[in-house]
């Protein structure tokens, strides 16, 4: 055998151990999943037969699950603007040569190594109806500005949707900001010259040549808005009449504390559904891009 | 390509190139605006640091924004009590699953950047993937499997920390391979060519020209993956259900669901939790923000 | 390095990163108690159990396995993988009921104890109720140890007596105080269910009081109900009530809701008897501070919540365990336990100088009302039923959808397997 094909088959012999480890532990334990989502097993102990579509059919009929899917939608979207824009606007804010910018680059994006039970245990205590940010801004004058936070069901996913931005907008604030440094300076004079406006600027030149890397933290934050669980459960649990639950932690409940399996691994495959079609759409078109190249 | 070039972007001493567009606001708005930003950013630090330095009567609900009359560690002594074994147990986790994970992305990055073959391309997406998945979608088979194999080969792998540390392991392939094989595409060919010229095969390239220069992408991933590992919380309480056994995750959100709150040594707790990953942060920083770059910027 | 040398350092490093477990076997004079009780009373409680069983059996090496953490979540998951995989302990702290027949005994883990139970004497001591409570098909499979209370109204003797109120036995009485206090600006009632199953404890008792303890028993075999009028009236008295509860309950726990009353914030809270060791570590005492009452319109019934221990197939040391049993079983046994625990005794024999004053009265109770399970606790109904009770209630504390909620509960006992 000649060096080069004998090298071919070890590279794809090394491969093969995490090829076979993904294999099985995504791939296959997915499709474990989907199985057991198509039983009967909602008890202590398994029970695969057959069950069809039962699961499915019931888990959108139950309110809290109807409650999960608005509130990942609402959470998703908001989260992403809110997220895209204050990381845009402190990127821009910092782009323009800022004394001490490490400093306050630094602050933005320190939450990002914290864990989210950290963050959500913290979340809690400042958005304690009775005392934590209500009080404060009531001694500042704002006490109009006070609400329920987390306690009331009508904006109770928005609290959690405050805490999860806190946490990742400076991974948008980080990615513009090198983003915005990218760009080449002939591109702004030649803008000037051109006698275009610093607002015409950003809006035909800057924002447009940014879509890559918005759509990069689109993909990114998308899923893991899609997933979310650590953040809620740590900080408001299911809340009240479901408004903060997602299909994250009623997965969880249901699964380990009501030992309804098959229920929860529908739940699973749903949210694996949503991540899919966030994913693979973009996985897709980046190889087919790279192998163009 | 463009990681580097975007990682090179953000400088680390003043901007060298010129001004950016200039904004129409002037500099006390822009000193201002980010002066808010950053209070906003630092306010739940500020109730955790003082709650947590606070007494034991003094701190309430009530008086959380106020600064501690006295000073007093008995808070975090309390909390480093309860949470001390965790806190090894972490360690113990992380160190072992970093380690392997880097291990197996550095040889699976450099074959999938610099040996090319026929399904190179979909074995790479096939890879990829998994780092997206929502892990509740393999968590049933998962802990049947934990459970079932352990008993097979007689080790304790659910319920363990080495149990935690494999499951770790498999699931960090997918962005450790990614982080390396960005890096080893960076490579440039000429010198994977020169040691094959000079006789050398996929195991001699690796061993005497990539890894000597893998060492920045090392720190890169081992620092991302210290973090990520470190947090984690979903695995971590569905695997490890023993407090004795489990990581300081699982163990600071036992406390804080606990029946009677305790809320200086819960806020104390929490920093305690934070505190490896917030130092790595504040003086690695940079190779955590290349992993995060990394992670969302697919080269 | 070569590729050859990765390997293997990797195959070294991997074997001693996940490391070997070694499962030493049972030694013959052993015995292992897994619970959840790991702090406070009910540790001391546990303690004194052990020092008894020492002094009988001496000799015997006890191993106190207790498992940390969310009431006992934590210890359940680790119980379950224990059971499951063969290596039960020798006896384990669970809910007397559902939450042990339906769990343990239907699938096939526990062994009875009827015979154990008539050689000691406890079906003569043992209250008839609570029996059928921890027997399945005619055997018994758990010895209760202790017995809360769940339907208990605690109310604050300062607020009331300012205000020249008495604690209301019926819940029209309820809501005449209610309205007295909420003019002065006092929450009437106090909540905290971040943790849902306290609105579900609570609703629990208004069931009791609108369906009384025959209809509400009916409710776990199937006669009585979920969408007939009892449990109609039921839903609709809770909404009225919970327009006096606190605003925040949703961001409370039980000890937090306790808590109000200590700080002058609401008069009454309706929990089981748990709050009374809450009262006591916070200095409040009986008849002084704070006052007690039967919730309101279930005077007559006796909501329990029991912890008890069984037998399961595969304990590793049999003989121990059935000691075991025969110390939780017993007057002394009892005796030292309840009393540090905060509870009183499965027994009716018990020695009640021992207990305290609002123990005492509880015990009272306990000889003469009519015994019902607790279905929050674990003992009415199965965990897969207990689990969406929860989530219903919580849905219905903030929509009040009286129709809707009663199809859902009926929904839940038919997939729960309790209602055809």
């Amino acid at each position: 055998m000649t060096r080069i094909s004998f090298d071919r088959v070890l590279a794809v012999a090394v491969l093969i151990p995490s090829l076979v480890a993904v294999g099985i532990f995504v791939y296959g334990f997915i499709g474990w999943t989907a199985y057991v989502s198509l039983s009967n097993w909602n008890s202590f102990l398994p029970d695969l037969s057959f069950a069809g579509l039962q699961n499915y059919v019931n888990l959108f009929q139950t309110f809290r699950f109807q409650a999960d899917l608005r509130n990942t939608l609402i959470f998703t979207v908001v989260f992403l603007v809110a997220c895209l824009a204050i990381g845009f606007l402190l990127a821009v804010l910092l782009d323009q040569r800022i004394r001490g910018e490490s400093v306050f680059r630094n602050i933005f994006l320190f939450p990002m190594a914290i864990s989210f039970i950290v963050t959500g245990v913290a979340w809690q205590w400042l958005l304690n109806p009775s005392t934590g940010v209500n009080l404060l801004l009531e001694r500042a004058g704002l006490g109009a500005l006070r609400s329920g936070w987390f306690t009331d069901p009508k904006i109770a996913i928005y609290s959690v949707v405050l805490a999860a931005t806190w946490q990742l907008s400076g991974f948008t604030m980080a990615m513009y900001l090198a983003g915005l440094r990218g760009i080449p300076e002939e591109l702004h004079e030649a803008a000037r010259v051109d006698g275009a406006s610093e607002w015409q600027l950003y809006r035909h030149v800057i924002i447009p040549l940014l879509y890559p890397v918005t759509l990069s933290a689109v993909i990114v934050l998308g899923h893991i808005s899609l997933k979310i669980f650590d953040l809620v459960f740590a900080m408001t649990g299911s809340g009240p009449a479901f408004s903060t639950d997602v299909p994250g932690v009623f997965m969880f409940e249901t699964t380990f504390r009501g030992n309804r399996f098959a229920e929860g691994a529908g739940i699973a495959t749903i949210m694996l559904l949503l991540v899919a079609g966030l994913i693979v759409p973009y996985l897709w078109y980046g190889t087919r891009a790279e192998a163009g190249r | 390509m463009a990681l580097e070039a975007l990682e090179a972007a953000l400088p680390r001493a003043t901007a060298a190139r010129a001004p950016a567009p200039r904004m129409r606001w002037g500099r006390p708005v822009i000193y201002a605006l980010l002066t808010l930003f950053a209070l906003f950013y630092l306010m739940p630090v500020y109730v955790l640091v003082i709650n947590g330095l606070k007494s034991f009567q003094e701190v309430s609900l009530s008086r959380m924004w106020e600064w501690p009359t006295s000073f007093s560690l008995a808070s975090f002594a309390k909390a480093s009590g309860k949470l001390a074994p965790n806190f090894l147990n972490s360690v113990k986790l992380v160190i072992p699953a970093t380690l392997v994970t880097a291990m197996l992305g550095s040889i699976n990055g450099y074959i999938l950047a610099k040996w090319k073959f026929r399904g190179a391309d979909v074995l790479f997406p096939f890879l990829l993937f998994g780092m997206f998945i929502p892990y509740q979608s393999i968590l049933i088979p998962l802990v049947q499997f934990l459970q079932r194999a352990g008993d097979a080969l007689g080790l304790a792998l659910y319920g363990s920390i080495p149990g935690l540390a494999l499951v770790h392991i498999v699931y960090g392939i997918p962005i450790t391979t990614l982080i390396f094989r960005n890096y080893y595409a960076a490579v440039p060919t000429d010198l994977v060519e020169a040691g094959r010229i000079d006789g050398a095969g996929l195991v001699g390239i690796y061993r005497h020209i990539v890894l000597p220069i893998s060492l920045p992408a090392f720190v890169v991933v081992l620092i991302w993956q210290f973090t990520a590992v470190w947090n984690e919380f979903l695995f971590a309480v569905t695997i490890t259900n023993n407090p004795a056994q489990q990581p300081i995750t699982v163990a600071l959100q036992n406390l804080a669901g606990s029946q009677i709150v305790e809320w200086n040594v819960q806020m104390a707790g929490a920093l305690l939790a934070a505190l490896p990953t917030l130092l790595v942060y504040i003086f690695l920083g940079r190779y955590f923000l290349r992993g995060l770059l990394a992670g969302a910027l697919k080269g | 390095m070569s590729g050859k040398r990765h390997l293997a350092l990797l195959v070294t490093a991997t074997l001693l990163a996940l490391g070997v477990a070694g499962v030493t076997a049972g030694a013959a004079r052993q015995l292992e108690i897994f619970s959840w009780w790991t702090a406070g009373g009910e540790a001391d409680g546990l303690n004194a159990m052990f020092e008894i069983f020492k002094k009988r059996y001496p000799g015997v090496e006890i191993i106190n396995a207790t498992v940390a953490g969310g009431a006992g979540t934590n210890a359940k998951a680790v119980l379950k993988t224990r059971m499951q995989g063969g290596k039960p302990p020798d006896s384990f702290q669970v809910h007397g009921g559902e939450e042990l027949t339906s769990t343990w005994v239907i699938t096939g883990f526990m062994e009875p104890i009827t015979s154990l139970a008539r050689a000691e004497g406890w079906t003569k001591v043992l209250p008839k109720d609570l029996l059928d409570i921890v027997s399945y098909k005619g055997e018994m499979y758990s010895v209760p140890v202790n017995v809360h209370r769940g339907n208990v109204l605690w109310y604050s003797k300062k607020i009331l007596d300012q205000n020249n109120l008495k604690a209301p036995t019926t819940w029209a009485e309820f809501f005449q105080v209610a309205d007295a206090l909420k003019a002065k600006g006092i929450t009437p009632l106090a909540l905290g269910d971040k943790n849902k199953w306290e609105a579900a404890h609570l609703f629990e008792d208004i069931l009791l009081s609108a369906l009384g303890a025959d209809g509400y028993r009916g409710l776990w075999t199937g006669k009585t109900s979920w969408t007939g009028s009892g449990v109609k009236t039921a839903l609709e008295n809770y909404a009225k009530i919970l327009g006096y509860v606190n605003a925040d309950h949703a961001a409370g726990t039980w000890d937090s809701a306790t808590q109000m009353l200590i700080d002058g914030k609401a008069a009454m809270t309706i929990m089981g008897d748990w709050a009374a060791g809450y009262f006591t570590s916070k200095g409040w005492k009986p008849n002084v501070d704070y006052g007690f009452a039967p919730a309101p319109g279930t005077a007559g019934s006796f909501v329990i919540v029991t912890d008890t221990f069984g037998l399961p197939k595969k304990a590793p040391h049999r003989d121990q365990a059935l000691n075991w049993l025969r110390v939780a079983g017993s007057k002394e046994g009892q005796e030292a336990f309840n009393p540090l625990k905060g509870s009183i005794c499965g027994r009716t024999d018990c020695d009640l100088n021992k207990f305290d004053v609002y123990l005492r009265s509880s015990a009272a109770d306990f000889a003469k009302n009519k015994l019902v399970p607790s279905e929050v606790h674990g003992s009415a109904a199965p965990e897969n039923f207990a689990t969406q009770f929860n989530d219903i209630i919580n849905v219905f504390v903030t929509q009040r959808n009286v129709a809707a909620t009663q199809r859902s509960l009926q929904a839940a006992c038919v997939s729960a397997k309790m209602c055809k």
